[in-house]
């Protein structure tokens, strides 16, 4: 949709269409991403305007939601008169408030995706969606297939097409009606221009058009298409399927239905056209409603951001909390450990919390035993050259019958539904009455057995696996832990036990379950890494090295791996390698000091949960939480990155005394240890894509969750293992269900960065992709001054000063009795110090 | 004991009341209402099961209430409790007390949450009905709103279009099914000449005697109890309704049609095998029917990609097998294998989410890249054209389309003529000059003879047209009144009877066509004319036009709301047994109001909403 050619040039039509196809991959590897990241290069609110006309996508809340929002002071009114002053000039400011808040508005721009193969219905009253759709669909997902069907796709080893035409050629009964398509398809010099004349007519021009018109009809089957094509290795049965291959086949199917619909002949789609109808191309008209949406989402943000900012500024300055620490715990940056760390802090002032993407700077493969096949534990774009096994006897796996395949035969079938199924009647009934663990569960703990052992040292007698390292040198094993330390600013005082603790989530009945695991692992468990980076820095030789760079870690000082489980709020330590008394005896403390604070983390989860009373105590709740995870009948396990709306980078005094309701991510920076910025570049390079996209995702699957979002979750039907579609003959359903979005306030992410603004600002012109995430406002930058705490708002390439409205913000005492209160999102409250 | 029986069809009507005036956010008290019902009969019906099998588990007929008599005809409701309707009432009231409760949680905040309740207890109200019934008729009332539940748990999701099509495709073959029991009820009272119950069939001396000189009107009720079996069962060629139907919350799917709304045919199998116990080749067929439908649906379900549509054909071969053990006489393993098969699928579903984190674990430990089934060892393009034919579900879905319904659309845009003015202008002087012309009896005995299935044919001609025309809402509404009241003048032909029978079956349909128009009206007032050339899906604007339309649309179809219902068993008494002409026009015109209707319905109030979506959007998720 960039160029203005008139011919038609099918690699490049085809890579447009890749483009703006979701991206996203199958299940096992859901890893979030902006869902319009093809309208990035384009500042924000012109970006959802053009996605809004040309896609037809819902991209703001409607009028009446933001309405609403404001009667319910939830936009505030000094900040609407702001942004309106901003940008419509004073003079302007009460006319268009007016226009916000009470006129009649129009009907939002109407899209022009569809109109040109919507000339089918309106021509020749043929609806081509319901007679070629549900074939089409069949097919890929059955040549997709990862493990439901039984009778597997009979050609093997050949690509999608090769493998319809093999299908075709080898059958008696034919996937066509007539013999046109057919003999067109095992022609092998068909081209797409050829069917595309037949359908469209010879206009070129319009090709492009339809074939956007053609692929958006179904883009959740087509993004997938694209995406495996893209990124083969994410089916653990590869499959080789193109978009052209999917396209070819349709256009077939189409032409074949035309043809036996209108037996008496036809012409191309193009050709009925009696004035032109507006090109995907063409640029979009200014639209009243859309930009009234813009200034009520702006206001709607800033509300919020105005508070964050104040909270930041007005905080009492924590002093470091002087004396010997107890412990330190690093956590990933994850919005879900807000609150935990929180808890932790304060049951034990003298222990420090820190934020790091949870792979812990250790990018690697990880083979359990057993496994045939390789997990990638690092963020989704790298590409790790190492392999870390799991060494040790096999494990025997549960197994559950109700999954086998013998159910589905009639034979086998008579005797199990005869058997198994009064058994499953029982078992429907305890997890009804007393939900548990089964084979069934997406366990956090399944990703790695706690008593096994990693392979984390290099050996050179097993140099190599399938072109991939086994283990680590010492060399790099010291430069991963000291990139880590140090952008996160412990490089000295370290306590005798640091935890490196990453985390992971369990349910059950739950497609998408791996959107609930660490993101920087690529949707897994992040236990491998935790111990991983553990081992490497308990290395004396590690230690060396580390020493000569300005990192002393003392002799006392051991680090240990750990797991926290959010959705069961478990942490599970990997301890047995303490051997020391003196560890066992310290690490006893700190393991109490966790579980209370996973207690008191579960009471504040639990207040969103409309299951659980949060008056109960954090004990008794926390069992109710574990029960949770395990309720086959509990579609909300946990509510993940839901609100999700700020990622501070800075050290931890930055925020320890504002209360932020579990809203930020975390990503722990000491301006004093990098004063050049060269960790942060790496810190922004990292969280401005996942916490970006994290954000992004929800704010689209929130905002339109029929075309971005996959729509509630209690219909969805699993197809191939690889996506979820509504019933048996839907497109597939990407972006997230709204059991995950539904309590999301929809606004982008602010970015709060502790630095000198001149340095924020070379650090992120460093890098262009980093680059283009601020200057077209996808995400929102602020820099705090570390030494005035004087605020900086990064805004057209360049920082201005800000001074926020909120001039005093409510303190508070007792967390506990403000999270009974409700269970709407709290405002920004400073902690009350004693 | 026996008169007690009724109480396991007020304890749902009970709970099915409360359910509808309770506050529409109130998750708790809804939801507790639902369990709570089902958790009192539940205990109800096992303290009388118990107490039954004390008893030496007799047989009991229950005679309830006479709704309407003439001199050969009566319509009453009877009740019966044997071991067939105890494992029924057992299982059915276990799943949905489990059900229940997991939709409890499993459904918070979902809008249409009050609605999934009120529709899973009247769903399970009208199971209660069937199971229980002592007679067809009875029998027949629970069948009518196990259907109209049923399409209303598909289409939960209104606001979407696959959810609606799939609806409406159920309802028209659950149609066929409902015509199937009204021409066997027809067949009957001319095979009995009186109102036979389902324990009178026990009686094999009874059955013989009549079925010995009458072999071919028991042939063809056996055929017609089977159709009605075979579709509510989606046994071939019916099949393809089924995973079509796994649109509404998993929860539903689960329990509807995973297990008690398919297993009815079954039920209606086992209810009336003494009727065709001593019909040889009927017990073949159905035993090889049964058969194929096994083979066919294994193919399928081995192909499938998709969880659910697995498990729904994986069913449908379960209950061929059944389908063949009763024909073979082995009703008790029959009966035991319909309780295994339910529990069974209905868990399956509910644990359907989980496949993908269990079976990608298998994967990741198990995979073998060349993993070998029992197809691979088949010549290759025998293997091919099995699995192309599997995929594409033996073309069953098509096949419904190819030739039932566009036979008709074709028909249908024949009659393109017909506009509202001329209908009126035309055929209502037409139709009221037969009366007069009749009344006066200037009627010879020949045009007497044909003009019974001369105007039933006009009629069916009505709502052909309403049922295919593609634009006017009203015309398509009227067509369908026009339709039941040449039906009546067509029957009156056939003997001088009582017009007070005429306005039992007229009076449910005139209020409601009244009601409905009204409604129409009142429609195109607030939103301009409405075409029914797409989906419009105003329910959310206006539910209470809706729900009062929905009570016009069943009153029109014969719903068991109003006299109509009986009304309709009335003419059809009318129709002489060798009317097979006549028996199948008007049969034949009440499939297709009753899709008629539904279209109409789902038209105006379902599916996305014409303002906020245009007419190119994605309609497939």
């Amino acid at each position: 949709m960039t160029t203005t050619h008139k011919g038609f040039h099918v690699e490049h039509v085809l890579h447009e269409l890749k483009h703006y196809l979701p991206a996203q991959a199958p299940l096992m590897d859901f890893v979030h991403h902006n869902t319009l990241h093809a309208f990035q290069h384009l500042p924000f609110h012109e970006a959802l305007r053009k996605a809004q006309t040309t896609l037809g996508y819902q991209v703001y809340l409607s009028i009446d939601q933001f309405r609403e929002l404001y009667h319910s002071k939830r936009i505030n009114d000094d900040i609407l008169n702001n942004v309106i002053e901003k940008k419509k000039g004073a003079k302007k400011t009460t006319q268009w408030k007016y226009k916000l808040l009470h006129q009649d508005l129009d009907d939002l721009p109407n899209p022009r995706i569809g109109a040109l193969r919507g000339q089918w219905k309106k021509v020749y009253n043929i609806d081509l969606d319901s007679m070629v759709h549900p074939n089409l669909f069949r097919l890929i997902s059955s040549y997709l297939d990862q493990g439901i069907s039984i009778w597997h796709f009979p050609i093997e080893n050949k690509s999608f097409l090769e493998a319809i035409k093999e299908l075709e050629k080898k059958s008696w009964v034919s996937l066509f009606k007539g013999k046109r398509a057919k003999n067109m398809l095992l022609d092998d010099h068909t081209t797409l221009e050829d069917v595309l004349s037949i359908l469209v007519g010879s206009h070129p021009h319009l090709y492009e058009q339809y074939l956007f018109d053609q692929q958006f009809a179904h883009q959740g089957w087509s993004g997938m298409v694209s995406t495996v094509e893209d990124l083969p290795q994410t089916l653990l049965d590869r499959r080789q399927i193109s978009l052209h291959d999917l396209i070819m086949l349709e256009c077939l199917l189409e032409i074949d239905t035309i043809d036996y619909l209108l037996s008496d002949g036809w012409i191309g789609i193009g050709n009925t056209l009696e004035n032109p109808l507006p090109s995907l191309l063409d640029p979009i008209e200014h639209s009243e409603v859309m930009e009234i949406l813009s200034i009520f989402q702006e206001a709607f943000e800033w509300t919020y951001y105005d508070q964050v900012l104040a909270g930041i500024q007005q905080e009492s300055k924590v002093s470091k909390t002087k004396g010997p620490k107890s412990f330190q715990g690093l956590f990933c940056i994850d919005d879900r450990e807000c609150s935990f760390r929180r808890y932790l802090e304060s049951i034990d002032p003298q222990c420090d919390t820190y934020g790091t993407p949870g792979f812990f700077s250790v990018e690697f493969f990880y083979q359990p035993i057993g496994g045939k096949f390789y997990s990638k534990l690092c963020p989704a774009p790298v590409t790790p050259k190492y392999l870390i096994k799991e060494i040790g006897d096999e494990k025997k796996r549960e197994k559950d019958l109700h999954f086998s395949k013998h159910s589905h035969n009639f034979y086998t079938g008579w005797i199990i539904s005869q058997t198994l199924g009064f058994w499953s009647a029982l078992k429907l009934f305890a997890n009804i009455f007393k939900p548990s663990m089964s084979p069934a569960t997406a366990s956090s703990l399944r990703h790695m057995d706690k008593f096994s052992t990693l392979q984390v040292d290099y050996d050179a007698l097993f140099q190599q696996e399938n072109g991939l390292q086994i283990g680590f040198k010492i060399d790099e094993m010291a430069n991963r832990v000291e990139g880590m330390l140090k952008s996160i600013g412990l490089v000295k005082d370290f306590a005798p036990i640091v935890y490196a603790v990453g985390h992971g989530a369990s349910s059950v009945n739950n497609p998408h379950y791996a959107a609930y695991d660490c993101g920087a692992c690529s949707g897994r468990a992040g236990s491998v890494n935790a111990r991983v980076v553990s081992q490497m820095a308990n290395k004396p030789e590690v230690r060396a090295i580390l020493r000569e760079r300005g990192i002393d870690i003392p002799h006392e000082t051991i680090f240990v791996g750990a797991l926290h489980d959010t959705t069961r709020d478990e942490v599970v330590f990997y301890d047995d390698e303490i051997k020391d008394d003196f560890y066992v005896k310290l690490h006893a403390q700190h393991v109490k000091v966790f579980e209370k604070a996973l207690d008191l983390n579960a009471k504040e989860r639990s207040r969103r949960f409309e299951s659980i009373n949060t008056e109960l105590s954090p004990k008794e709740i926390h069992e109710k939480i574990r029960l949770r995870s395990v309720s086959l009948f509990e579609p909300r396990p946990e509510l993940n990155h839901a609100t999700n709306a700020l990622c501070l980078v800075g050290r931890r005094e930055l925020s320890k005394g504002i209360f932020l309701d579990r809203r930020s991510f975390l990503n722990s920076f000491d301006y004093r240890v990098d004063p050049e910025g060269n960790y942060l570049l790496n810190i922004l390079k990292a969280a401005a894509p996942v916490c970006g996209g994290i954000n992004l995702e929800y704010y689209f699957s929130r905002v339109d969750s029929e075309k971005l979002g996959a729509g509630t979750k209690l219909p969805h039907n699993v197809m191939g293992l690889f996506g979820v579609a509504n019933g048996i003959d839907g497109d597939l359903r990407p972006g997230l269900p709204s059991q995950m979005t539904e309590v999301h306030d929809p606004i982008r992410l602010l970015l709060i960065v502790e630095h000198f603004p001149d340095v924020v600002l070379k650090t992120i012109q460093k890098s262009a992709e980093t680059y283009e995430w601020f200057i077209n406002d996808w995400v929102i930058l602020a820099s705090v001054h570390p030494e005035t705490k004087e605020i900086q708002v990064f805004e057209k390439g360049e920082f201005h000063p800000y001074h926020p409205i909120n001039k005093q913000l409510e303190h508070i005492r007792e967390i506990e009795s403000l999270l009974e209160s409700n269970q709407e999102n709290f405002p920004v409250y400073l902690i009350q110090q004693d | 004991m026996q008169n007690y029986l009724p109480i396991f069809i007020l304890i749902p009507l009970a709970g099915f009341l409360i359910s509808l005036v309770l506050p529409k956010n109130d998750e708790g008290k809804i939801s507790f209402t639902a369990f709570g019902t089902l958790g009192v009969q539940l205990l109800v019906a096992i303290l009388f099961v118990a107490n039954w099998l004390g008893l030496g588990a007799p047989d009991w007929q229950m005679t309830g209430w006479i709704l309407f008599k003439n001199s050969d005809y009566v319509f009453q409701l009877d009740f019966l409790f044997d071991y067939i309707t105890s494992v029924y009432l057992l299982v059915g009231a276990i799943l949905t007390f489990l059900v229940t409760l997991y939709s409890r949680y499993y459904l918070h905040r979902e809008p249409g949450y009050k609605r999934f309740f009120n529709t899973t207890l009247f769903f399970y109200m009208g199971y209660s009905i069937t199971i229980l019934a002592g007679n067809m008729e009875t029998l027949f009332i629970g069948w009518e709103m196990l259907g109209i539940s049923s399409f209303l748990l598909i289409s939960f999701y209104r606001e979407r279009y696959l959810p609606v099509k799939n609806a409406v495709k159920v309802f028209s073959i659950y149609r066929i099914g409902d015509v199937g029991i009204i021409l066997a009820m027809w067949a009957s009272h001319h095979l009995w000449h009186q109102n036979i119950t389902f324990s009178q069939l026990n009686n094999a001396e009874l059955v013989h005697e009549h079925l010995q000189t009458h072999s071919f009107i028991g042939v063809f009720i056996s055929l017609m109890i089977l159709v009605s079996a075979s579709a509510k069962s989606a046994q071939l060629p019916f099949s393809s309704w089924l995973p079509r139907a796994m649109e509404g919350p998993t929860p539903s799917s689960a329990i509807f049609y995973g297990s008690l709304s398919v297993h009815i045919g079954v039920f209606l199998m086992l209810r009336t095998f003494p009727f065709w116990e001593h019909q040889i080749s009927i017990r073949i067929l159905i035993a090889a029917m049964g058969l194929i439908t096994a083979v066919i649906a294994t193919g399928i379900a081995r192909v499938q990609s998709s969880v659910k549509s697995q498990i729904a054909y994986s069913s449908i071969a379960q209950i061929g097998l059944i389908f063949i053990e009763i024909s073979l006489g082995f009703e008790k393993l029959a009966l035991f294998h319909f309780a295994g098969n339910a529990f069974l699928r209905t868990y399956q579903l509910l644990v359907s989410p989980s496949v993908v984190s269990y079976l990608i674990r298998e994967q990741f430990y198990h995979f073998e890249p060349k993993d070998k089934t029992v197809e691979d060892s088949f010549p290759d393009k025998i293997q091919n054209t099995l699995y192309l034919l599997c995929l594409k579900e033996w073309n069953l879905d098509s096949i419904m389309y190819q030739y039932l319904w566009n036979p008709m659309k074709w028909a249908g845009n024949k009659l393109n003529f017909l506009t509202v003015k001329r209908l009126i202008g035309i055929f209502v002087p037409i139709l009221i000059g037969i009366f007069v012309i009749k009344e006066g009896n200037y009627f010879s005995n020949e045009w007497t003879l044909y003009m019974p299935v001369i105007l039933g044919t006009i009629g069916l001609i009505f709502v052909l047209k309403s049922f295919t025309q593609r634009r006017s809402l009203r015309l398509s509404w009227i067509l369908v009144i026009i339709n039941h009241i040449t039906i009546a003048l067509a029957i009156s032909f056939n003997e001088s009877y009582d017009s007070k029978e005429t306005w039992i079956y007229l009076s449910g349909i005139l209020v409601a066509g009244l009601i409905g128009y009204a409604c129409i009206m009142r429609l195109f007032r607030l939103e301009g004319k409405i075409l029914l050339n797409r989906f419009h899906g105003l329910s959310e604007e206006h539910p209470k036009i809706a729900l009062v339309f929905l009570l016009a649309c069943l009153g029109l179809t014969g719903f068991p709301i109003t006299p109509t219902f009986i009304g309709e068993d009335v003419i059809f008494s009318h129709i002489h047994e060798d009317q097979f002409a006549l028996a199948a026009v008007v049969s034949l015109s009440f499939i297709l109001d009753g899709l008629s209707i539904m279209r109409i319905y789902a038209r105006i109030f379902m599916g996305p909403n014409s303002k906020t979506h245009t007419e190119f959007s994605n309609r497939y998720f």
